[in-house]
């Protein structure tokens, strides 16, 4: 509830309340926000600016930079695409059956939240790997996860799970039962209600979790580097470059690389705040 | 039902849900992938810290470098957590409590450091304070050191927690609105006194949800660190750091020693996050999520 005074008459920035304290918590926000976001951030944009365009240009169009990245965006693509899947039936089955443990897995779900990156990294890249639990008897059936791309696929849907499954899980939550008895007294069949009366409301809730579990996937540096292998063209990603690039001293390189990732990050995030928009407008939930 | 021959109980089944079987194999299906992808390597943490014994886990955990580490983690969380708890509750009470222009885009910007990659918030520190910048070459002169030391590590994890408790109470703050604190006021309190008796009693809960996540990100930060912190064992290794180097030195029992400390706090604080949202559901913001 939003306080009640009428706004002034003419252009205003603000509307008049009781209440103190506007001048000094949103001029400390918003100092805070600007020394430690904006202006770095912006320092990023100027020096990759400063460098012109031509250099910029054959900085981004570097071999081994458009492999990195088209390695980050294409396992980040398809880790967010399987988490998608188990993502929706994790929450299907949390939302909707009663099973002992229920609650400990719900609540293990968001483990990937709370564990650093750097420990999912290592206790993945030991179980996958060739002589690891479930890398011997993959390597047995001929599959080598761990130090190859599938590696990284591995670590991303790890970070993206949760993702998909706060996303969807609310908005299940919420379904109106009443829809599917309709559905299913009109004689629809169970799966005919799943796929035409179901998904198309939860629609925009899965395509939000996918583009979340996407961008974290195109970032994510701690979980990866340990599983993934990192053989330049192959199983380097994007954020390893950087730091690669930076230990050896170019900066001009690291900046060029970090303004395509920013790039496509925002890009990520205009396109999440978009699906946001249209499942409010449409469901009246985010 | 169709067939009214049929002389047995008529088998009864819910035609809003999945027959038996799809159930059980929905079910096995979701168990299989949470196994694989997320208690598989939880359990490997632990099996893999103890491996040698006891005895060896307790060396790993107190040989001097380990030790330095702990300190230094510890340390920047204790300074990250508390500046961006302050952050957090001025943005919040600002956003929740007065209607201005640009709201929504000041929220966007606030959640911009989730959106950004670890390794490019560490970036952004190195071109602000390298010998390449600006400021590097005045920084140098006046014997500042902010990159490869713990400043830079701070600045670090500041950004990439910087929007937990701001987010976590913008919509709690919003849901509850002013009216409480407008009889506050009205009743002679003064704004701070408002604060303390009325806003913060009713934010408590969402308050600590929101510490305990940025806690847990503090602590294990482990990108935007490395990009900043220059690896100097002893002296700007964090936690996550030093496992890195162990594991990376093939000292796997000593690494996943060190881990087992960071999966810990992990999982205490999903218990703690768990408890509040059983007991203090009414407490915290309506929709939670990342």
């Amino acid at each position: 509830m939003a306080t009640t005074h009428a706004a002034p008459a003419g252009w205003w920035f603000r509307r008049p309340s009781i209440i103190p304290g506007f001048g000094l918590t949103f001029g400390f926000a918003v100092t805070y926000l600007a020394l430690i976001v904006l202006i770095p951030l912006s320092g990023l944009v100027i020096r990759s600016a400063d460098l012109g365009l031509a250099e910029f240009w054959r900085l981004a169009s570097d071999p081994r930079t458009i492999a990195a990245l088209r390695v980050s965006f294409g396992t980040a693509f398809v880790a967010a695409a399987i988490n998608v899947v188990f993502g929706v039936v994790v929450a299907w089955v949390l939302v909707r059956y009663r099973f002992p443990g229920r609650r400990l897995v719900d609540a293990l779900v968001d483990l990937p939240f709370a564990l650093p990156t750097a420990v999912a990294g290592i206790a993945l890249a030991s179980l996958y790997a060739p002589n690891g639990w479930i890398g011997a008897p993959a390597a047995a059936l001929g599959l080598k996860i761990a130090f190859t791309p599938l590696g990284i696929v591995i670590a991303l849907v790890f970070v993206g799970l949760p993702f998909v499954v706060r996303t969807v899980q609310p908005v299940m939550e919420e379904i109106d039962r009443e829809v599917e008895e309709a559905a299913a007294t009109l004689g629809a069949s169970r799966l005919a209600t799943l796929a035409r009366v179901l998904l198309p409301g939860l629609a925009p809730a899965i395509l939000t979790g996918f583009a979340l579990a996407l961008a974290r996937g195109v970032g994510e540096y701690g979980s990866v580097i340990f599983i993934a292998g990192n053989i330049p063209y192959v199983s380097e990603i994007a954020p390893l470059l950087v730091v690669i690039r930076l230990e050896e001293f170019n900066t001009a390189a690291a900046t060029a690389i970090g303004a395509m990732m920013l790039a496509i990050a925002f890009a990520l995030l205009f396109l999440i705040n978009l699906l946001q928009a249209w499942s409010r407008r449409r469901y009246g939930h985010g | 039902m169709a067939d009214l021959t049929v002389p047995s109980a008529p088998v009864i089944r819910s035609a809003t849900t999945e027959a038996p079987a799809t159930r059980i194999a929905l079910v096995v299906a979701a168990f299989g992938f949470l196994s694989l992808f997320l208690f598989l390597p939880l359990v490997e943490v632990f099996l893999e810290a103890l491996r040698n014994g006891p005895a060896a886990w307790l060396a790993a955990i107190s040989e001097p470098d380990a030790l330095a580490a702990i300190r230094l983690t510890l340390l920047v969380a204790a300074i990250a957590v508390p500046l961006n708890v302050v952050f957090g509750v001025a943005a919040a009470w600002a956003i929740a409590k007065f209607e201005f222009r640009g709201k929504a885009f000041l929220i966007t910007l606030i959640d911009l450091p989730f959106s950004v990659s670890p390794v490019i918030a560490g970036l952004v520190y190195v071109i602000l304070f390298g010998s390449g910048s600006l400021l590097g070459p005045w920084l140098k002169a006046n014997g500042i050191e902010v990159l490869f030391a713990v400043p830079g590590i701070v600045l670090a994890t500041v950004f990439v927690t910087f929007p937990f408790v701001a987010r976590e109470l913008i919509p709690l703050m919003q849901e509850q609105g002013s009216s409480e604190e407008e009889a506050a006021l009205s009743l002679g309190a003064s704004g701070w006194q408002t604060f303390w008796r009325v806003t913060l009693p009713n934010i408590r809960w969402g308050l600590l949800y929101g510490v305990l996540l940025c806690n847990a990100r503090a602590m294990g930060e482990f990108g935007a660190v490395s990009v900043v912190s220059g690896h100097i064992r002893g002296l700007t290794n964090t936690m996550p750091l030093h496992i890195e180097i162990l594991y990376n030195e093939y000292n796997f029992a000593a690494s996943f020693a060190v881990a087992s400390l960071l999966a810990g706090l992990a999982l205490f604080t999903l218990l703690l996050k768990t408890l509040i949202e059983l007991r203090f559901s009414g407490g915290l913001a309506p929709s939670r999520g990342h």
